[in-house]
């Protein structure tokens, strides 16, 4: 939202509901339903940090509006950002803790489909499911014609999936081998 | 009452021989498959999932083991029997294409008809028809090579629905296209079985695995998962929670 809201300011000088109407104009359906209050208080953050400043704008019969604009470390911050490489793996790691305590003597003496190759088959077929709703809600992203912003980031979640069934296979196969 | 059967597979096994080695591609599969339903068996190369495809659509025979073709049991049918009944009655699609070069898009289509006796008029009518349905009733007249590889997959899925087969057969049908042709071809496969075609896909991609109903998976020659997945409309939220925020 922070960075969001300096990148749109880049644009112009806007108060808040016009950022909140930018965020979901550019983002659509992606962007997960936003409430103005957010919007409100991350901008007093930023103003607080000194990478925006606000004024007050005097309206006929209704009350003064506040308007932000980005200060010169707002712009630069915004550069900043920008420029970085988002780094870090996205592997989630709670599955790899599972598949490491069920191996443990008394974690695998609880009743009930606790081994291994039962919580592999159980998570493939989960991952299975989301790849398979993120499928249809990407057609449906076609379905204008020309994609829309969010079949990017749908594509991209379904690649990470891939990568996470591939994943599960190498520890279908360790596990075998093991056995 | 019981869905009905297009396919009912019982202890397939399958052996390959090169010299003295022995492969088994099939270990004992056992497979039932639903009138209008959409399945894809999922694997790495080597499990024995085109095999199994091979087996069902009667271009290999098992080595052990019975199939039955909606109720008929065809695994001991004659070569002469089972190549008039597989014309009928199994479509079949592949990873690159296999049309004729020098037959026009409405041939190639029309030339299943043609093999087990239906007029020519006929035949015609029928091809033009899918062609419409699958979206390239423009290229009737077009040689394959004069086509992107979306539209000769589409081509080769009108040909094996031609003769109304008990079911599709469809063997890494987008292992050959782009991503966007690949979108198409699986959004069309969805269509056909949504419009009551059997389809049964075989692909090593989770990603086209997952547009089918139920996905098997495979490894070493046997089944082992069988998941139905939930065919509902995506959770609402689904979309906005790829997004992770900063906070």
């Amino acid at each position: 939202m922070r960075n969001t809201l300096l990148a749109l300011l880049a644009e112009g000088a806007a108060h808040g509901y016009e950022l909140k109407q930018g965020i979901e104009q550019i983002f659509g359906d992606a962007w997960p339903p936003l409430n103005i209050g957010q919007v409100y208080t991350t901008l007093g953050r930023l103003e607080r940090d000194g990478l925006v400043a606000s004024s007050h704008v005097p309206q006929a019969g209704r009350p003064d509006k506040r308007v932000y604009e980005l200060s010169d470390a707002g712009r630069e911050e915004v550069r900043r950002w920008l420029v970085e490489p988002v780094s870090g793996p996205r592997l989630k790691d709670e599955f790899f803790t599972k598949l490491i305590l069920a191996r443990l003597p008394g974690v695998a003496a609880l009743n009930g489909h606790t081994d291994p190759a039962a919580l592999i088959a159980r998570q493939r077929r989960d991952y299975l499911q989301t790849l398979r709703d993120l499928n249809g809600l990407l057609l449906k992203q076609y379905s204008g014609g020309s994609p829309t912003s969010a079949a990017l980031l749908i594509e991209g979640a379904i690649l990470h999936l891939e990568a996470d069934l591939k994943w599960l296979d190498l520890c279908e196969q360790r596990l075998t081998e093991g056995a | 009452m019981q869905p009905t059967l297009a396919i009912d597979a019982r202890g397939l096994t399958r052996v390959y021989q090169t010299g003295d080695v022995h492969v088994p591609a099939l270990r004992g599969v056992d497979l039932t498959i639903e009138s209008g339903s959409f399945t894809a068996i999922m694997g790495p190369s080597g499990c024995g999932k085109s095999t199994l495809l091979h087996l069902l659509g009667g271009l290999d025979r098992p080595d052990s083991g019975e199939i039955y073709l909606a109720g008929q049991r065809v695994d001991q049918l004659s070569e002469a029997k089972w190549s008039v009944l597989r014309r009928r009655e199994i479509g079949i699609v592949f990873q690159f294409f296999n049309l004729i070069s020098n037959l026009t898009a409405a041939d190639n289509i029309e030339l299943p008809a043609l093999l087990i006796g239906t007029p020519h008029a006929e035949a015609r009518r029928r091809s033009q028809e899918l062609l419409d349905q699958l979206g390239i009733g423009d290229k009737a007249g077009v040689l394959p090579s004069r086509m992107s590889g979306g539209q000769q997959q589409r081509v080769a899925i009108a040909r094996a629905l031609t003769n109304r087969p008990t079911i599709l057969l469809a063997d890494e049908p987008t292992g050959n296209l782009d991503s966007d042709s690949t979108r198409e071809v699986l959004a069309l496969l969805q269509q056909l079985n949504q419009a009551g075609q059997t389809i049964l896909l075989v692909t090593h991609d989770a990603r086209v695995a997952a547009v089918a109903d139920r996905v098997i998976t495979m490894r070493d020659g046997r089944i082992v998962d069988d998941a139905r997945l939930n065919t509902n409309e995506p959770p609402a939220h689904l979309l906005s929670q790829l997004m992770r925020l900063e906070a």
